[in-house]
């Protein structure tokens, strides 16, 4: 058996991954700074934020286009096909995940101009559960583990849940006390934008099953199968 | 449109011996009628030698012989009494490099195959000819000079030329072995386009070294390796999450 006839090739998938984890790296470090600098109230970390989705953005470019090169000059297969198509659309997810770390940001901004309101402990617990998440996805995208990445997309119904309580304990303290509405509102919007992290994680998991597996998950396309 | 999966042809427990050597070894594998079914793999691998077996071709060369049995439409074609020229009239096949014979026109060419069968009028063999030739794409470039030689013709032109002299007796399966690998990027793409629509009528079997080449003609592909049948499954399966490890390693150039 002669050695890696495509051994180039395989060199700059690599090379590819390597980027996309420098960018998961960031879009994680900005969902976490966004929902520090909210808890803190402090408006220059709000802005590293805002500042730094410029580099999410370039990174997201440069992988798309590896991608598709990739994919016109190599006529890849099988796993190697899998893991372009897959890296391709997690890029994509990572960098809307990087627009939602800024809307949490401008929220946090703006935040810092109300009387000083609590952010609930539900929307700490969201932040945590899908950074938490984000970094799980992508260890399982790393490791080609499949039984992680489907852990992940099992954890989504909990951070809806935290969503749903979110917003029925903000309604109710708006209603009780219309002078938080603004507050209420943004906080609002912040606890949409973590579930829509959560989401875009939960994305991120089902390319990596896709990637290990050769199976598509998205849509409960699972269920009901017998296995 | 394709309808009901019967397999035409079916090689059970197939072995085929060059001497004390087996070139493939213990096949099963069906061939179902109007489908492209590739074989792939790296050289040395059996998938030329399996080709040849089905029409007892590999029997040509000096100490080769087969066990197992190949069944055409449920008839073993290695049986007793089976004239092995009857059987390469109904399982023709077309070779990696053009083989147009020389010494013939065009026309003659195409209805070369024609003479092993039962005597055919003069106005029936033209008959033959233009429909062998319009079916391989091939009658519009050679229909004023259908006496003049073939050498004439670019590789291309050739290749579709062996194909038109092989489907002229209307055979049921066709055998291409590696039937563009001499041609130039565009020739190749005609052929292809070809085979799309030779599977209307036949069932194709093509042995190709062009792993993009199997993916974008065939329906059905199997991977062979020292010998031995390791996956046999739908194309775009087989090319996107293949089942054996080995064939994703040969199919993604970590081996071969």
């Amino acid at each position: 058996m002669t050695p890696e006839p495509q051994r180039h090739f395989h060199e700059e998938l690599s090379h590819l991954k390597q980027r996309l984890l420098a960018i998961s790296s960031e879009a994680e470090d900005a969902v976490g700074l966004a929902v520090d600098a909210l808890l803190t109230r402090d408006r220059e970390k709000a802005r590293a934020v805002i500042r730094g989705d410029h580099a999410i953005d370039v990174l997201e470019t440069g992988i798309e286009e590896q991608g598709f090169q990739l994919i016109a000059l190599h006529q890849p297969m099988a796993k190697d096909l899998r893991l372009l198509f897959s890296a391709i659309r997690i890029v994509n997810d990572l960098e809307r995940v990087g627009d939602h770390a800024v809307n949490i940001a401008q929220s946090a901004e703006r935040l810092i101009d109300h009387p000083q309101i609590v952010p609930e402990p539900e929307v700490v617990e969201m932040a945590r559960l899908a950074r938490q998440m984000l970094a799980d996805a992508l260890s399982a995208f790393v490791r080609g583990d499949a039984p992680l990445a489907r852990d992940v997309c099992r954890r989504d119904d909990a951070v809806d849940a935290l969503n749903d309580s979110v917003y029925r304990i903000l309604l109710t303290h708006m209603m009780e006390d219309p002078r938080v509405i603004g507050a209420g509102m943004e906080l609002l919007l912040v606890s949409r934008n973590l579930e829509r992290v959560a989401d875009l994680a939960t994305n991120v998991a089902e390319d990596v099953v896709f990637l290990v597996e050769g199976k598509t998950i998205k849509h409960h396309a699972e269920d009901g199968r017998a296995e | 449109m394709v309808t009901a999966a019967v397999p035409r042809l079916a090689v059970e427990r197939l072995t085929a011996w060059y001497g004390d050597a087996a070139g493939i070894r213990d096949v099963n594998l069906a061939f179902e009628a109007n489908r492209v079914s590739a074989l792939i793999g790296p050289s040395g691998c059996g998938k030329s030698t399996l080709l040849r077996c089905l029409n007892r071709m590999h029997e040509l060369v000096p100490d080769a012989r087969v066990e197992g049995r190949v069944l055409l439409d449920g008839h073993d074609i290695y049986a007793p009494g089976v004239n092995p020229i009857a059987v390469r009239r109904t399982v023709g096949m077309v070779f990696q490099k053009p083989t147009p014979f020389p010494t013939m026109s065009i026309a003659e060419n195409v209805a070369a195959g024609l003479k092993v069968g039962p005597p055919v009028s003069r106005s029936e063999r033209d008959a033959v000819v233009e429909r062998a030739l319009r079916r391989a794409a091939l009658w519009d470039e050679v229909k004023d000079r259908l006496h003049h030689s073939p050498l004439a013709l670019s590789g291309g032109q050739q290749q579709r030329l062996c194909v038109a002299r092989s489907i002229a007796p209307e055979p049921e399966v066709l055998l291409l072995d590696e039937p563009t690998a001499s041609l130039d990027p565009l020739g190749a793409a005609r052929i292809e386009e070809l085979v799309h629509e030779l599977k209307r009528e036949f069932t194709v079997v093509i042995v190709t070294h062009n792993l993009q080449q199997a993916a974008r003609v065939s329906d059905v592909t199997s991977f062979f390796y020292l010998g031995a049948l390791i996956e046999t499954g739908p194309t775009a399966q087989l090319f996107t999450a293949p089942v054996q490890p080995q064939t994703e390693a040969y199919i993604t150039g970590r081996f071969g």
